[in-house]
């Protein structure tokens, strides 16, 4: 037992060293980081993050065999756009969990993965204009006896989210008496929701209309009780890929690119107002 | 990462409190579930052997985290509704118990026919001979084994993250994923792990050894 | 639910694709994990001074660590050291590191059961360290290592599955693209890859088992 116990002793303070070390060279990392924007220009190829398990936004599409969507759409225009037209743009597929984390460590570029411009996230990346106005809102069984957020605010109802996502702290704010368990993709968030896991999902409505628009008898309902502006982040600091990131969506939004994306995308989805994305 | 740990403990807390009440009540049912099975697996009739075979085979060759999944979004359709801890823990259950029975099982093999021969051949039955004969000598084989098995159910039971089971590794997503510290994050959830699987794991060295 | 839309024969391909993946990750990382466990292991046994110290707690602490927080560390940890992966190489690597920690200790718990007099009868016989190792240790070592070695590989193929947090196009992950077009097919996506899996993995145990009889 004594034995034991020396053992234990060393091993739980080399442990301890071996975290602090590598807490620290994870923090010298976060210092000496390139120009992206020059890395990009001079390799002519961006690479964006961006999801594949949201419809309408990124999708990987069992028949294209390819990620569809119009965060996929906007972010290969962006990139002819700064980069001309043998610009190559090369799409990572990311979760709502992992997003943020491949950005700050450099696996890509850029997000264009529905990201929400939040102050709490403007301390971590940087991000352009907004590209796409959501909010969130809540999907029921059509059923059900919810018809807003207020409905929520009660103990012994469950909401149903997506981990990494601005929806889990907003029902906390708007709800705080309301169970929240988080998942890990869409998918198996509603499935939850199908299961009886719980009353409601919640996130922005471009993505719940998506699910509606799929499945009968669910419905997106309350209107949207926040404002969810997508951005495309960049690292923190990368200002000068950031500005050029503005420099080309405001481009595409005067030759008229990024409205043609948009009504490919989002017309005729019930309950969605495109005038209202694209403010 | 100081901070960090002092910013979120009782989170942490409750993800480490969730994660050895989950691996506590796998260990004990598993432990139950897979000492049945491996003695139906020696019993003389061909069909139980069977019925054993199937259950062993079937749970250790699906990975864990489908098991979970399965527990989590199949069965509340059909049978009963369940939370994530809770479908979580039967998954981890059903999974190690099939190990257990394995390791069982080799146990009760090593401890030969010859011992369940003269046992019977003294008067007493099949039974009698299992439970006062043979088991206790096959544990004392496979407590090393066994003691593998509790190390990675510990480790295992992280799949609760993936059905909302409000584990130590879900609460670290959690932390990760609202203070974007992931590394340091990551690593003060290793270090509670690593308190409850290094004792245990050096513990069984220690008994290999003697 | 909706069985016979989920299994049409696009999504099985698409499926198939996805089971390709998670059989060839499993072989690298297999063939990988077993050269380096074995090197580790006999490192360990050596009782090299310092060496042998630290490589056995290195393994220690690697193999008690869930593999699902080695994947996060490689996937979220090697681009801080200014090395881009993609989700195949990091899990290759997540699934090496973790599998080479548990190959070894299988490896170390081996070569401790063969009896201490072969060693010292093949030194006294005029072998050197090495040779006794290679030439008479090893080969006993590594009949009585089968049985874990082999279960050991089954639970790697499983455990590719974890990768599928990071994106690894493997047989999980393109259920959940399956899924994802429609949710209606996530349960029979959840079935039919367990069956998939279960499968491949017998198939495995069945060659387990068969090796074990043979040489057991």
């Amino acid at each position: 037992m004594k034995r034991l116990a020396k053992i234990l002793g060393v091993a739980m303070v080399l442990l301890g060293s071996i975290s602090l070390a590598a807490c620290e060279s994870y923090g010298d990392a976060e210092e000496a980081k390139p120009n992206v924007y020059q890395q990009v220009k001079k390799s002519r190829t961006i690479i964006w993050g961006v999801r594949n398990d949201t419809r309408l936004f990124g999708l990987m599409s069992i028949k294209q065999n390819k990620l569809v969507g119009f965060d996929i759409d906007l972010a290969k225009a962006i990139t002819k756009q700064m980069l001309g037209k043998d610009g190559k743009a090369v799409l990572f597929q990311t979760t709502s969990k992992t997003k943020i984390p491949v950005l700050k460590n450099g696996n890509v570029d850029a997000l264009m993965a529905t990201v929400t411009i939040t102050p709490e996230r403007e301390k971590q990346v940087t991000f352009s204009k907004p590209y796409f106005n959501a909010g969130q809102s809540l999907l029921v069984k059509s059923t059900s006896k919810i018809k807003s957020i207020k409905d929520l605010n009660k103990t012994g109802i469950t909401v149903l989210a997506v981990k990494g996502t601005t929806a889990v702290a907003n029902i906390r704010k708007f709800a705080p008496k309301a169970r929240v368990l988080e998942f890990d993709d869409y998918g198996q968030c509603f499935t939850a929701l199908k299961a009886g896991q719980g009353q409601a999902m919640s996130t922005d409505n471009g993505i719940l209309a998506g699910i509606a628009a799929e499945n009968k008898g669910y419905n997106v309902v309350g209107g949207t009780f926040t404002n969810e502006p997508y951005g495309i982040a960049v690292d923190k600091g990368q200002t000068e890929f950031a500005h050029a990131m503005n420099r080309a969506l405001s481009e595409l939004k005067k030759n008229g690119t990024y409205q043609r994306l948009l009504n490919k995308w989002f017309a005729g989805i019930p309950g969605f107002d495109i005038k209202e994305a694209a403010r | 990462m100081w901070n960090l740990f002092i910013d979120n403990w009782d989170t942490f807390l409750i993800g480490f409190g969730n994660t050895v009440l989950c691996s506590v009540i796998a260990l004990i049912f598993s432990l139950i579930i897979g000492s049945g099975f491996a003695i139906l697996e020696t019993v003389p009739s061909k069909l139980w052997r069977t019925v054993a075979r199937i259950y062993i085979e079937l749970f250790r060759n699906i990975p864990l985290l489908v098991i979970a999944m399965i527990f989590y979004l199949v069965i509340p359709q059909f049978l009963f509704k369940v939370n994530g801890f809770t479908a979580g823990t039967i998954g981890l259950t059903l999974y190690t118990s099939a190990f257990i029975a394995e390791t069982i099982r080799s146990g009760i093999g090593a401890v030969g026919d010859g011992q369940m021969e003269g046992a019977r051949s003294n008067g007493i039955t099949y039974w009698q001979a299992m439970r006062y004969v043979i088991l206790p000598q096959a544990f004392r084989i496979v407590i090393p084994p066994l003691g593998n098995q509790f190390v990675n159910l510990i480790k295992n039971s992280s799949v609760l993250a993936f059905v909302a089971g409000f584990d130590l590794m879900y609460q670290g997503d959690v932390i990760a994923s609202s203070t974007f510290q992931t590394i340091p994050t990551y690593i003060i959830v290793g270090i509670f792990y690593l308190i409850l699987t290094l004792p245990l794991s050096y513990y069984m060295q220690s008994l290999e050894q003697k | 639910m909706d069985f016979v839309n989920a299994l049409s024969w696009e999504n099985v391909h698409f499926l198939l694709q996805g089971l390709w993946v998670t059989i060839y990750v499993s072989l690298i990382s297999i063939a990988l994990s077993f050269i380096i466990g074995l090197v580790l292991g006999t490192v360990r046994y050596s009782k090299i001074p310092y060496l042998s110290a630290i490589t056995g707690f290195i393994i220690d602490i690697i193999r008690n660590l869930p593999l699902l927080l080695i994947i996060f560390f490689t996937y979220f940890g090697l681009p801080g050291l200014g090395i881009r992966v993609n989700s195949v190489v990091a899990s290759i690597v997540a699934l090496v590191v973790f599998e080479s920690a548990m190959i070894a200790e299988i490896v170390r718990s081996g070569i401790n059961a063969v009896p201490e007099g072969q060693m010292e009868g093949a030194r006294s016989n005029g072998m050197n360290f090495m040779q006794a190792m290679f030439y008479v240790i090893m080969p006993q070592a590594l009949l009585k290592m089968i049985p874990a070695l082999l279960s050991q590989f089954v639970s790697l193929v499983k455990d590719t599955s974890l990768a599928t947090i990071i994106i690894l196009p493997d047989l999980l992950y393109h259920a959940q693209i399956v899924y994802s077009q429609n949710t209606n097919y996530m349960i029979p996506m959840y079935l039919i890859i367990a069956l998939m899996y279960f499968i491949v993995c017998f198939c495995l145990s069945l060659v387990a088992s068969y090796l074990q009889k043979k040489f057991g």
